[in-house]
């Protein structure tokens, strides 16, 4: 049991950079970009190339970062340059990079626990820990500067930004390279610690970084104070162990997925439906409920 | 101050609905002097604003603003000495962020941006007084997400912040026509406050005769991309100005 609250917890935080990275594109930016189910195992499939080469681990993770926004960058100018949608540009990201990480190593499953990897000198939790804290404190600083406010501000409205003499489009493609180096990151350390790359690690990622994110958000949802970062983690941790007690309690690991995607669907649809619904469930017979009935007696 | 020479402008190119907005249209506006534009839908008036502020590009002609052509600037290069008001209240701010952030916004627009700290907190007091000037209380509530002002508010943090660097040249694009009448008035005031004190050119496009008469010292009027009444404000009455405006409707109908 202790085992695993431990591996959720670890793997939570793993997941967590992911879903810090899918946050500037899904809230920020207000855009899906399925480019991550490309760049995660990117991230994964680099540091194995640099692995194996004899890279020091540090250096190969700091690499996957690079890739991760290299890829990033092709979906932006795919939109920005080429005016395909969003939505397209970010699956055919993730098309040429399903081809691109079998060619890289030649191999669709790679072993790494024969190579150094940067786990195991500090405790595994602890250096998740010191590395997903470091990361967070990095984006709220980056997100409070001028160039963190325009990132938002091209999200929330283009026009405003055009007035203030920038081009929204510099600011989608910095905001997508920094989601999906983030989100190649997390690929990198997730491959270190489960020991091997695989092509299917990807699938289906951006369902567990949207159900991190919607998970994070419905925590104190009225609350300005919490940050998005902070709502990342919490939300990332939590699917994680959510998705732990259920294996212990007898779910398949292959149910997972669809789990996830079950989780997704309720807490969007919670929150488009909150107000009128769930209001009239728990107004009924309430103090609305008798004044609407003096009204239609009036009628 | 600012001159538009020999502009053409058409929609639907090459196609059943083309469109021919301007053929050979020229109108130039004189510093430090507010112009209204009134005229009936389809006369050309947004899209005149729209290509001076860059969001349309020209078929053909200039535009001079302070001499320099602007005519090939993309619109947020045009930006940096244009201030516009939207008519949609939502379409000058920011709403998922506080007033304050929304204007220290404003206050870096034209410069570079960089990885300083935007809101610096030594110039709280500063944004503070120019919310004084709004008289709507914004100054208190410097923390309030945008999105969660009234339409007028928001109108109003718009016309600050558009004029917070010192425009050449402001555009009004019937920027209280989605207001009630009384937040119409006070944001029309708070217009002529600012556009008085800091002395702004300005072009404003209007349904609202009376309005555009009080709040102008030029009047024009359009019609199907032409200039039909170029006066001075304090010469026209509003009854006159109506009296053309449904003389054009008629001959549109009867033609």
């Amino acid at each position: 049991m202790n085992t695993l609250i431990l591996t959720s917890l670890e793997q939570g935080l793993i997941f967590s950079v992911l879903a810090m990275g899918v946050i500037m594109t899904y809230k920020i930016l207000d855009m899906a970009d399925l480019s991550v189910e490309g760049t995660f195992p990117l991230g994964a499939f680099v540091f194995a190339k640099f692995a194996l080469a004899g890279f020091n681990p540090i250096i190969s993770t700091g690499l996957a970062f690079v890739f991760g926004s290299l890829a990033g960058l092709m979906t932006a100018l795919l939109f920005v340059k080429l005016k395909i949608r969003p939505l397209l540009s970010g699956i055919l990201t993730m098309t040429m990079l399903y081809s691109f990480n079998l060619r890289l190593n030649g191999r669709a499953n790679i072993p790494l626990f024969n190579y150094k990897s940067i786990y195991g000198d500090v405790p595994t939790l602890l250096l998740l820990a010191i590395i997903i804290i470091s990361i967070k404190i990095l984006l709220d600083m980056f997100l409070k500067t001028e160039i963190g406010y325009l990132l938002i501000a091209t999200g929330d409205n283009e026009v405003l930004v055009k007035s203030l003499g920038k081009s929204t489009n510099t600011y989608k493609i910095l905001g997508l390279m920094l989601s999906n180096g983030l989100v190649g990151f997390s690929g990198a350390l997730m491959a270190q610690y489960q020991g091997f790359v695989d092509i299917t690690m990807g699938s289906s990622i951006i369902v567990i970084a949207l159900a991190s994110i919607i998970i994070g958000d419905s925590i104190k949802r009225s609350s300005n104070k919490i940050k998005l970062t902070t709502r990342a983690i919490f939300g990332a941790i939590s699917y994680r162990l959510i998705g732990g007690f259920a294996i212990d309690l007898g779910l398949s690991p292959s149910d997972l997925k669809a789990v996830s995607a079950l989780i997704v669907i309720v807490f969007i649809s919670y929150n488009n439906f909150s107000s009128p619904f769930i209001n009239s469930l728990k107004k009924k017979g309430g103090k609305s409920d008798v004044r609407s009935k003096k009204y239609v007696e009036e009628f | 101050m600012l001159e538009v020479k020999n502009m053409w402008k058409s929609f639907n190119l090459g196609t059943d609905h083309e469109i021919n907005v301007f053929r050979n249209f020229s109108l130039s506006f004189i510093e430090g002097e507010s112009t209204a534009i009134v005229g009936a839908n389809g006369c050309g008036k947004s899209t005149l604003l729209n290509l001076i502020s860059g969001s349309l590009p020209l078929d053909s002609g200039k535009i001079l603003l302070k001499g320099r052509d602007i005519s090939l600037l993309p619109e947020e290069k045009r930006s940096s000495n244009i201030g516009r008001v939207h008519q949609n209240p939502s379409f000058g701010v920011s709403p998922s962020l506080t007033i304050l952030e929304n204007l220290a916004l404003a206050n870096k627009k034209g410069d570079s941006f960089s990885l300083r700290n935007l809101v610096k907190k030594d110039s709280i007091p500063f944004y503070k007084e120019l919310l004084k000037t709004l008289d709507l209380g914004l100054e208190n509530k410097i923390h309030t997400q945008v999105k969660f002002l009234s339409g007028g508010q928001r109108q109003s943090l718009s016309l600050l912040m558009a004029t917070m660097k010192d425009p050449d040249l402001l555009l009004l694009d019937e920027h209280t026509a989605a207001l009630d009448p009384k937040t119409s008035f006070v944001v029309m005031e708070k217009t002529k406050e600012l556009i008085e004190k800091n002395n702004i050119t300005t072009v404003m496009i209007s349904h609202n005769m009376s309005d555009a008469l009080k709040y102008s010292q030029r009047i024009i009027m359009m019609d199907k991309g032409e200039v039909i009444l170029d006066k001075r404000s304090c010469d026209v009455s509003e009854k006159e100005l109506l009296d053309i405006y449904t003389k054009q409707l008629v001959k549109k109908i009867t033609a």
